[in-house]
This record gives C-alpha cells, sequence and structure tokens, in this order.
C-alpha cells in the first residue's frame, strides 16, 4: 500500500533499517506520527493525508514492523530504550534542527510517552498527542496507588482495567501468540476490526500484519513487566500533552489517566465516543485536533501565544472544535445551546430566519471560547433554502458533528379553530424543519460514517395531550417519534439521536405563538397572559441548554427537562388516564 | 417657572452632579488600585474611606463590590449575597463597584464596571448598555409607564442575547428614587442602607401609594405609571454567563412640557459616557 504523495526512505540505526516516509512541505512544522500495536504506519494514512497540506507529516514503522527490519536476536531488542534510539534517529534525519510534534497511538503513544519524558529528547519535542496508550511508568504507579490503598472503588477500577488487559497476559505467553498471529488469527483480523471495531473496510490492515504482530509481542515481553513493577519515578513530561481518550475503548479505561495532571502539567484532554481504532474511525476529529493543538504550540514557539477566549464549559473536553449546527438560534433555547457549545470550545454555525438575531448569537458565541462561529439565515420549513444551505455548510465549515434541531413555533386553540393554513404552517416549521434537517444534515453525517450527534427539539406537550394545543402538541409527538426511529435507524453508524422535551420554558415562544381563533386583539392579550405566565415559572433557557449537552454526551434517547416535562413523562407511562383527564381542563388563558 | 425657582433647582441639581462626580472619581480611583488577590471587602472598605476622607458621613447604601461571575449575580437568591465577600480578584475577572454616598445632604447612587485586564465579552457588555441608556430616556420623554419601559430594556436585553440581572435585585428594581437627605450628627445603617435614606424612600412610597405611583421602578403592576417627577437613580443591569456590567446614575425628571428638558441625565461627563464617546 502507497500512501498518496509520499517520500519514502530509509533510517538506520543499531543494526536496525527503518522505513520512513514523509509528506507535505519539509519547511512547515514537523508533525511525527507512531502506530500501535498490531498495526504499521499505514493505520495513519487517513490522518496523514489530511495533515499533508498543512505541515510535514512524518510516519515510520516501528522496528520488527511493516517495512522495517527487525532486530536479531527478537529478545531484548524492543525495549523502550531502544524504540527512543529509533525516535531520535528519525527526528535527526527528518527534522534536525527543529523540535517536531509526536503523535502516537495505542504502543506508539505508549513509547512516545517515553520520549517525551526522558532527558535526551528535552527540547526537541514541541508537543505530543497521545491517544489509548498510556505511559507504562504512569501506568504502574496508578497500580501501586490503588494497591497501597484499596478502597472499594480502587479495587473496582484496579479489576476493570485487568479484566481490560486480558491480551497483555495472553501476549506474554511463548510462541502461542506468533502461532495465532501466522495463522488464523492473522487471517481473520482484517473482518474483525470491521466488526467489532467498525474500521472501515479498505486497504488496512496491511499484508504484512502477521510478521508484524509475531514480532510485535516483544513490545510486551521487554517492557511491561519490568515498568510496571518498577515505574520511573522521574516521568515528567516536558512538552505539552494532548490526551485523546476514546470513551468505547476496549482495551484501556479512561480512569487510567485520573491523575495525570501531575505527570503532564500542561495538559489538554480530548474525549471522543468512539472505539479504539480512532485513527481508522475518526480521521477528521483527530485531524482537527492535532491541527489545532500543533498550531497553538508553534504560535508559542514563536513567542506571540495565540489570545482568545478559552473554554471553560464542563464539557470542553468532549466538544473541544467539534462543529455544532443549532437552527433557532437567534432566541430562546437554540441561542443558549449555541453559547452552551460555544463555551465549551465547539465551533458554531447559528441558524434563523432572523438574520439579525442568528448574526448576534455568533457574534456573542465567538466571545465566549467558540473558536468560530457563523450565522445563516434560513427558514428552516423551506426545502430548498435548506438544501443549499447543506451544500454550503459541506463545502465551507465541513461535515457537523451536532445538529440541533431546535427552530420551532407556537400554536394555541381548539382543532375547530385551527384553520388548513395554521396546521400546515406549524407542521412545516415544527416536523418539516426536523425532517429537513436530519435529511440534509444527518444525511452528510451518515455518509461521512465517522460518527455524530442529532438532537432534536421536541416538547413535553408531544407526551402530554391538551385540547388548547392539538396542533402543536401534533408536530412535536411526530417529531417525538421520527427522532427515536432515526434513533434506531443510525445506532449502527456511532450516531446518536436525542429528542428534548422541555416543558415551560421561559423563551418568546409565547409572545410569537398564534392563537387560532382569537382576533389581533384578543392574541396579543393571550401572548402577553402566557409570556407572563412563562417569565413567573421563569425556567431559564440555559437549563435547558445543558440538558441537551448532557443528552449528546451520555446520548439519551428521550430528555424531559423540567420537572413538569419529568412529570408528565412519568404521567404519561404509568397514569395515562390522568393525563386525558387533565387534557379536558381549559387552560389559564 | 420663575426664575428663583430655576435657579434652585440648578443649584439643587448642581449639589447632586457633585456628589455624584465624586462617587464616580472614587470607583475610579479605587478601580486603578485593584490588583489580583484583593477581596470583594477590601474593595469595599476602600471605597468608604476614599469618601470618608472627603467628607461623606452618610450613605444612601453603603459601597458594595462584586468579583468574577458574582458580577452577573450568578445563584443568587437572598439579598445577603449582595454584600461584600472574601472573594479575591483574580486576572481577566470582571467587577463592579456600587456606592450610594451621601454629601453635604446631595444623594448619590453610582454603579461602575470594569475588569482587570483585557476581555473583549466584558467591552462587548459595556459597549452594549449605550443601547440601553438611550432608549431609557427616549422613553421616558415620551412618557412611557415605567412599567412599559421596564420591559422594553428586558426586550432589548433578551435580542441582545443577555439576561437582566436588575431583576436579581429587591423588587426586581431597575431604578429608585433618591432626595436630599437632612444632615444628622449620628448616621446608622441598616442592613447596608441608610436609616435617612430609607425614611426618604418609605415616606415616597407612602405618599406615592396615594396619588398611585411607586418610588422603586419594577416590573410590577405597582409601576404601571408614567415617571414620577424627581431624581431617580437608574441602574440597567447586564448578565451574561458569569460575566455582568452595568452602569448607575441619575436621571432627572421634571414635569416640563418641551421633551428636552422633560427629562435628562443629571451629567454626561461619566466614565462609561466617555467611553462610547471615544468608540471603545
Amino acid at each position: 500500500m502507497k500512501i498518496h504523495g509520499a517520500r519514502e526512505r530509509t533510517v538506520a540505526t543499531g543494526g536496525i533499517e527503518l522505513c520512513v516516509v514523509e509528506l507535505g512541505d519539509a519547511a512547515r512544522p514537523t508533525v511525527v506520527l507512531v502506530h500501535g500495536y498490531p498495526d504499521s504506519k499505514e493505520v495513519w494514512s487517513e490522518v496523514a493525508t489530511r495533515l499533508a497540506d498543512r505541515f510535514h507529516v512524518v510516519l515510520y514503522d516501528v522496528r520488527g514492523m511493516g517495512r522495517s527490519t527487525a532486530p536479531s536476536p527478537l529478545r531484548g531488542g524492543f525495549t523502550l530504550e531502544k524504540l527512543t534510539d529509533d525516535f531520535v534517529a528519525v527526528i535527526d534525519a527528518v527534522s534536525p534542527d527543529r523540535p517536531v510534534h509526536v503523535v502516537g497511538h495505542d504502543w506508539g503513544s505508549v513509547q512516545s510517552w517515553e520520549f517525551v519524558t526522558v532527558k535526551r529528547t528535552e527540547g526537541r519535542i514541541a508537543s505530543f498527542t497521545s491517544m489509548s496508550g498510556p505511559s507504562l511508568d504512569h501506568f504502574g504507579h496508578w497500580i501501586k496507588q490503588r494497591m497501597k490503598r484499596p478502597t472499594p472503588r480502587k479495587v473496582g477500577q484496579l479489576l476493570g482495567q485487568g479484566a481490560k488487559s486480558w491480551y497483555v497476559y495472553m501476549l506474554h505467553t511463548p510462541v502461542v501468540p506468533e502461532l495465532a498471529w501466522r495463522g488464523p488469527l492473522g487471517k481473520r483480523w482484517p473482518k474483525i476490526l470491521e466488526r467489532v471495531e467498525r474500521v472501515p473496510a479498505g486497504d488496512y490492515p496491511t499484508a504484512s500484519l502477521p510478521t508484524d504482530a509475531a514480532h510485535g509481542a516483544w513490545l510486551y515481553r521487554d517492557n511491561v513487566r519490568a515498568r510496571l513493577t518498577r515505574p520511573r519515578e522521574d516521568a515528567y513530561a516536558h512538552a505539552p500533552v494532548q490526551l485523546i481518550t476514546p470513551l468505547g475503548d476496549a482495551f484501556l479505561s479512561p480512569r487510567l489517566y485520573d491523575q495525570l495532571e501531575l505527570w503532564a502539567p500542561d495538559l489538554t484532554r480530548r474525549s471522543l465516543p468512539a472505539k479504539h481504532w480512532v485513527p481508522r474511525t475518526r480521521p477528521d476529529q483527530l485531524t482537527a485536533w492535532i491541527g489545532e493543538f500543533v498550531t497553538a504550540h508553534e504560535a508559542r514557539e514563536g513567542g506571540v501565544p495565540a489570545r482568545r477566549a478559552t473554554p471553560s464549559g464542563k464539557y470542553a473536553d468532549r466538544f473541544g472544535g467539534q462543529l455544532v449546527l443549532v437552527t433557532g438560534a437567534g432566541s430562546g433555547i437554540g441561542r443558549a445551546t449555541a453559547f452552551a457549545f460555544a463555551e465549551a470550545g465547539a465551533r458554531v454555525i447559528a441558524v434563523d430566519r432572523d438574520a439579525e438575531s442568528a448574526a448576534r448569537t455568533a457574534e456573542m458565541a465567538q466571545l465566549i471560547g467558540a473558536p468560530e462561529a457563523w450565522a445563516e439565515t434560513v427558514d428552516v420549513s423551506d426545502e430548498q433554502a435548506m438544501e443549499k444551505l447543506a451544500e454550503k455548510v459541506a463545502a465551507e465549515y465541513g461535515v457537523v458533528d451536532v445538529l440541533v434541531n431546535n427552530a420551532g413555533i407556537g400554536l394555541s386553540g381548539s382543532f375547530f379553530d385551527t384553520t388548513p393554513e395554521d396546521w400546515k404552517k406549524v407542521l412545516d416549521v415544527n416536523l418539516w424543519g426536523v425532517i429537513h434537517g436530519c435529511r440534509l444534515f444527518g444525511k452528510q453525517m451518515a455518509d461521512r460514517g465517522q460518527g455524530g450527534h442529532i438532537v432534536n427539539t421536541a416538547s413535553a406537550a408531544a407526551f402530554l395531550p391538551s385540547k388548547a394545543l392539538p396542533a402543536y402538541s401534533t408536530s412535536k409527538a411526530a417529531v417525538l417519534m421520527l427522532s427515536e426511529c432515526l434513533r434506531a435507524e443510525l445506532a449502527g453508524q456511532g450516531i446518536g439521536v436525542s429528542a428534548i422535551c422541555p416543558g415551560l420554558v421561559n423563551t418568546n415562544i409565547t409572545a410569537t405563538a398564534r392563537f387560532a381563533g382569537a382576533d389581533a386583539e384578543e392574541e396579543k392579550r393571550r401572548q402577553e397572559k402566557s409570556s407572563r405566565l412563562y417569565g413567573r415559572r421563569n425556567y431559564p433557557p440555559e437549563k435547558v441548554a445543558d440538558a441537551i449537552l448532557d443528552a449528546v454526551v451520555q446520548n439519551k434517547a428521550v430528555v424531559p427537562v423540567t420537572p413538569e416535562a419529568r412529570g408528565a413523562h412519568l404521567m404519561s407511562r404509568f397514569t395515562p388516564r390522568a393525563l386525558r383527564a387533565i387534557a379536558r381542563m381549559e387552560p389559564p388563558l | 417657572m420663575t426664575t428663583a425657582v430655576a435657579r434652585e433647582l440648578s443649584a439643587e441639581l448642581r449639589g447632586f452632579r457633585e456628589v455624584q462626580t465624586l462617587a464616580y472619581e472614587c470607583a475610579e480611583a479605587v478601580a486603578a488600585q485593584l490588583k489580583p488577590g484583593v477581596t470583594e471587602r477590601e474593595a469595599a472598605r476602600m471605597q468608604r474611606e476614599w469618601l470618608r476622607e472627603r467628607g461623606v458621613r452618610d450613605w444612601f447604601h453603603l459601597p458594595f463590590a462584586w468579583f468574577g461571575d458574582r458580577t452577573a449575580f450568578v445563584n443568587f437568591r437572598v439579598p445577603l449575597q449582595f454584600f461584600p465577600t472574601n472573594r479575591r480578584l483574580e486576572a481577566g475577572m470582571p467587577f463592579i463597584l456600587d456606592m450610594a454616598p451621601v454629601h453635604k445632604g446631595y444623594t448619590a447612587d453610582i454603579g461602575y464596571s470594569g475588569c482587570l485586564g483585557l476581555s473583549p465579552l466584558h467591552d462587548k457588555l459595556l459597549a452594549d448598555l449605550r443601547a440601553h441608556r438611550e432608549l431609557i430616556l427616549r422613553e421616558v420623554r415620551e412618557r412611557r409607564t415605567l412599567r412599559e419601559i421596564y420591559e422594553d430594556v428586558d426586550r432589548l436585553m433578551v435580542r441582545q442575547g443577555y439576561a437582566n440581572r436588575h431583576r436579581a435585585y429587591p423588587f426586581g428594581v431597575i431604578a429608585h428614587k433618591v432626595d436630599r437627605v437632612r444632615e444628622r450628627r449620628l448616621n446608622p445603617t441598616l442592613f447596608g442602607f441608610g436609616a435617612q435614606s430609607l425614611k426618604g424612600l418609605a415616606s415616597d412610597a407612602l405618599h406615592g401609594h396615594r396619588d398611585g405611583w411607586s418610588p422603586l421602578w419594577s416590573p410590577y403592576r405597582f409601576s404601571d405609571h408614567p415617571p414620577q417627577p424627581g431624581l431617580w437613580a437608574v441602574e440597567p443591569h447586564l448578565g451574561f454567563r458569569g460575566t455582568g456590567a452595568k452602569f448607575e446614575e441619575l436621571l432627572v425628571v421634571t414635569d416640563s412640557k418641551d421633551p428636552e428638558e422633560s427629562a435628562f441625565w443629571l451629567d454626561d461627563d461619566l466614565p462609561h459616557v466617555r467611553r462610547w464617546a471615544e468608540g471603545i
């Protein structure tokens, strides 16, 4: 397999010949990508090609794997010290007088932790991005700490990680792993990856896999026992570290990094709802985070630190740098949601039919932490306009990671007062708006195949019958059902769908709601009265926004927000007859 | 209006203007001394001492200081939370100094927003307050009811993306009347408010109640009347996710038929107004 545009060379070190490839302009900052086990440098091909237009990207096959030669004998040839020799030889060759940015996955990250914590590379590494590979020394201390004071929680953590590390014990048995890899396991591995990890099919893994995996077993045998029993005391990172934690990693518990700040003082945390092989399954997100981190630490090298509002939100690790589109972002829940994502460091597209308020949301979003924010004016019920918007967004900003279909209008009045035009309008915005959003942006998300999340703002009215809100409740019930169906359909593609059912929230939906069957004056009176009621209830949209972020992080299906919404949700499940009785009551308007 | 009355009025206004200027000078002097580590209590004491040295003996209310997210009244539930705490100022934190000294029988009530270091967000909030100052003056001149003006200020804040934090003040007031205060030898305070001023406010409330107006400018029905002539300390207060900003200054309302003279800000030479004039 050949990575597009790669320049290959061989670097000799301690009797080994390492296969090194370079992409991109060598004058740009150098990013060295180190692969894990049982991989070869090709695991990075998706990320490397994406990074190559901005950086000088360097990949190499670790000794004994891919097209690099193996040490002889194998035993003792894979110690972290020797791997560090290799790394130094590579950076001497590709970037002799400028520090490099290291990125490691799995064992590549394990060994990069060694690179970034030993004296001899000080000043040679500008930054380190780690994913799915802890430092063996930190791991050793982590175990010791939990053994020394075993509280139930700590024992649980130990046992949990112990169970996840089954393959480490397996790899310590002699000969068997080699036989398995050269035999049936090696043959079936690509299919296993596809099925279990959802790694897209293609030219990865490479044909050298059985040999790579067999040689790589010595990575474990040469290092794990030695380091875990006698971890180094001075394993402090001398470069800024970005830690990317895949939350669904089958081999490593996120708990492993609990006190990492002690070892890496300049630490940025990122988390990703994905499994272990993120370089294959989430290349876009990794590229964005690596690019951002490298650029930030290049700017600092130059003495001009990039100054902007730092994301301070609760979920900054999860949404930092992600692309979030919110409809109805000009006011109320939509605006609060856009701000909450902005605070978490997401890039925000604020969509509203009112251009001025959308622009305002985007402007304020940038002031509180969004690295970039844009305003778009569109009526969500307009199919063609939405299509145009989807095209524009894909072309200019990229595929959205989180879509929030929030735009909606209120309509109150009895069924017979509700005209066909009223019905059409409320369904067009509340239901069709959501359908268009899911269809267009959800499709882009699904086609990219790198996960994502869709949030649809339904309402407590979706499960709360009322004689005063037939059209509105119908539209929202449809949104709720649509969300649940879509959730089932997209579950296999790592895309979550949540329906939010807020309840009475202090927004201006009441001030702009239609009251069917009322003349203009009566409508205004009712708008004011209901606004006042909602104002007295005074449930802030910010809390709904928090619930939305929570729902995305935890991939919740249906989220009633206010206490009354939660109560109504419970009643709809356990005492639906009582709800039906309440539905007959005249609302206080 | 006879000239004598006019002269007396302008003499009186001069008295109010002087104490307002003094209070803003105090705010600027104290703000200039704020540095990381200073607590709200210390900042409040600095204001108190600065004003005492210049002859202030009585207060409408004692000086307040709010730092960080307290400027946006995050999680304010009970009035006691208004009082200065041991919260320490840090680099980049917004702060608000609020004081209401009484000097030679004249009252001022001012609010000063600042930020320790640069903050584009804080700058934005301060800049957006300008529209509120203009809106309030315009609508008072139009003789809209106080409640209507309150709701319009509210709507403007919502449009701007902010939460109105004056809602957290006692009775949700955006403004209250101030008057001359008789000078006494003893000037006790009650919950941070000067006893004399409270007395004035209470008697206003009593008289107002008979005539259908209130010395408190609030969102409630008792503010459903046109602006009453006199001096109003107006304090629109914006809050945005842990950052707050306000100004507070005196608005003069008269019963003149000429719209220009029917209402005007007591002084236009104030830090926030100068800031807008400089185009920051």
